[in-house]
């Protein structure tokens, strides 16, 4: 049996008066990718938080079978590797300097990138398509190439477990798709493991192996897209009146409008 | 100019600005309101360097040496220690406007030295005047107040400790107005310390203050490539493994003691930590391995030409505040109108 990358014990986290998630337990397999859906103030990002180690935890967070709370910042990131929703954008640095970044985990505290470093960033460019644009400062990006960039930025980390918030926020259909098909691919060649919130649930449906349903803080469906992306379950969680379509063997879940015919 | 994917310093881009550096220290040692001649000054320089005889009398070499070369040197480091100072807490507050004095220490420094012009003015620590101490203290003190008050909820954000920086600053400028107000008699000289100035004192500043400045230096450049790091925001830089909030109060702490001490010899000199850090930024490159570095050089040359004109432009000495910003200014917003898709 795969032992776990990633596994969460029963764990509370939330703010300082307020309890977001209320003991949610989950594992995540080596080489999987686990989407974590829900309506809006569920607690997936707060998921992603304590997974990163950035809330007050009750339970246990788990990275390779080690507690997250003792084990070193350094040696988490070379592990976790994370593109947050909204990320702050220097935008004054160019396209390489900003992915360079993500090499920090690999580095003395105070030390400087080898040729080994620069060859990492160079490949991880390369294969987002973005070497043409290695020079160009940030603030210059459209939205869909400032995505890839973040997304290099976590690439650069070679960690095992690429932890995406929202990866798609902000991007047309045809960039998310591009993108989510690029960390597809990228997933198949190095045997990364992708955990990712998606709000988009026919992306869920069509890019994940397992899909997470949060609702009020605690997990209330786990398991392969069909069984959780059903018209049953979306509309106790969500409120909404939806169809779910198969087409290709994957799930495509439609809006269907009820009232006002 | 075209980008380079990788900025980092280059060894001709700091050649130049040593250069620079040197270039303006030379031309400033030259000249001065006590005409030496500068081919006199230059064979002294000689003399002292490789041996000979020195053109200079004996007065004239002390004029050299005790005024001229200590004040250009004393410009240097505080021209130094307040860009570089601006450069981290732009870094440190994702902020462009962020500057040396940001957290109260202006305000801190004004105050004590307020204190100490209307109630001690005569009092002396080590057989010296007692107000550039006090106006270290001050501003070490109004920046340990901003970062106190912004922990005590257990973290510090960044905006709460800016907002918290600017309720002190406000506060301990009341203080210091409202005791200045009482006393009205010493107005001028407040007034003259606040605008700003390098007094002549021999080597005593230069010495006092060095060591604080260097070591801010060596913190600053050694941290350059982790202010990178913090300009991702905080949540990313703990993704990479780097404490964000243990990050910043080293960085604070460094980037305050540095200007507490160019405060303490100078008064308050606006201006230079803002225009030198956008300046690079603007012309070399956005990663804090340039901008930091660099602003130690430009900071340094900029402050020894401000000073240059502050005390031969007029007869009587300008305010070298009047000359940062009056000749700092128009620069900068050529500068600025050129590149700013660039800057942030």
């Amino acid at each position: 049996m795969v032992s776990p990358v990633v596994e969460l014990r029963n764990v509370r986290a939330g703010y300082r008066d307020r309890l977001v998630l209320d003991g949610v337990s989950l594992t995540v397999s080596a080489g999987e990718w686990l989407a974590v859906i829900g309506p809006n103030g569920a607690g997936k990002s707060t998921l992603v938080k304590a997974m990163l180690g950035l809330t007050r935890l009750g339970g246990e967070v788990l990275i390779r079978g080690r507690d997250r709370r003792t084990l070193p910042a350094r040696e988490a990131a070379r592990i976790i590797g994370y593109a947050p929703q909204q990320p702050a954008i220097p935008g004054g640095l160019t396209v390489t300097d900003y992915v360079l970044l993500g090499r920090t985990p690999h580095l003395g505290l105070l030390a400087r990138e080898r040729s080994a470093d620069q060859r990492v960033v160079a490949d991880v460019l390369r294969r987002l398509d973005l070497d043409k644009l290695a020079a160009r400062r940030l603030g210059t990006l459209s939205g869909g190439e400032r995505q890839r960039a973040v997304l290099a930025r976590a690439l650069a980390q070679q960690a095992d477990v690429l932890l995406l918030d929202e990866p798609t926020t902000g991007l047309d259909l045809g960039h998310a798709q591009a993108l989510l098909d690029l960390v597809d691919r990228l997933r198949r060649e190095d045997g990364t493991t992708v955990v990712s919130t998606l709000h988009d649930l026919t992306l869920a449906g069509q890019y994940a192996d397992r899909v997470l349903l949060l609702d009020g803080g605690d997990t209330v469906a786990a398991g392969p897209p069909e069984e959780v992306l059903t018209p049953e379950l979306l509309a106790r969680h969500y409120d909404a009146d939806v169809e779910v379509v198969t087409v290709a063997g994957r799930q495509v879940v439609i809006p269907v409008r009820t009232n006002g015919r | 100019m075209t980008t380079r994917p990788v900025t980092r310093l280059r060894a001709r881009t700091l050649a130049g600005g040593i250069a620079v550096l040197l270039a303006t220290m030379l031309m400033a040692v030259l000249i001065g309101a006590a005409e030496l001649g500068w081919q006199r000054v230059l064979a002294e320089i000689w003399a002292q360097l490789v041996g000979g005889t020195s053109p200079l009398s004996e007065r004239e070499a002390a004029i050299l040496w005790q005024l001229r070369v200590p004040r250009v040197l004393l410009a240097g480091a505080v021209g130094a220690a307040l860009a570089m100072s601006g450069a981290a807490f732009q870094g440190v507050f994702r902020n462009p406007l962020a500057d040396p004095f940001l957290l109260g220490a202006a305000a801190g420094a004004g105050m004590a030295a307020t204190i100490v012009v209307v109630f001690a003015p005569a009092l002396t620590l080590w057989a010296a005047s007692a107000l550039p101490v006090a106006a270290f203290a001050g501003a070490v003190g109004g920046v340990a107040l901003s970062w106190l008050l912004s922990t005590s909820y257990g973290g510090v954000s960044p905006t709460t400790l800016l907002l918290a920086g600017v309720a002190v600053s406000a506060f301990l400028t009341a203080v210091q107005t409202f005791v200045q107000q009482l006393n009205a008699d010493t107005i001028r000289q407040v007034y003259n310390w606040m605008l700003g100035g390098l007094a002549i004192t021999g080597w005593a500043d230069f010495v006092s203050v060095i060591p604080y400045i260097g070591a801010a230096a060596v913190v600053l450049m050694v941290c350059a490539r982790l202010l990178d790091v913090l300009s991702l925001g905080d949540a990313e830089a703990a993704s990479l493994g780097v404490n964000p909030g243990r990050l910043r109060l080293l960085l604070i702490s460094a980037a305050s003691l540095a200007t507490a001490a160019a405060v303490s010899v100078s008064g308050l000199i606006g201006f230079v930590g803002i225009i030198v850090p956008h300046f690079i930024r603007l012309t070399v490159g956005a990663s804090y391995r340039v901008i930091v570095p660099l602003s130690v050089l430009g900071g340094a040359s900029f402050l020894i030409v401000a000073d240059q004109i502050a005390r031969t432009a007029m007869p009587g000495e300008l305010p070298i505040g009047v000359v940062t910003a009056f000749a700092g200014a128009p620069f900068f917003i050529i500068v600025l109108r050129r590149n700013a898709e660039k800057l942030w």
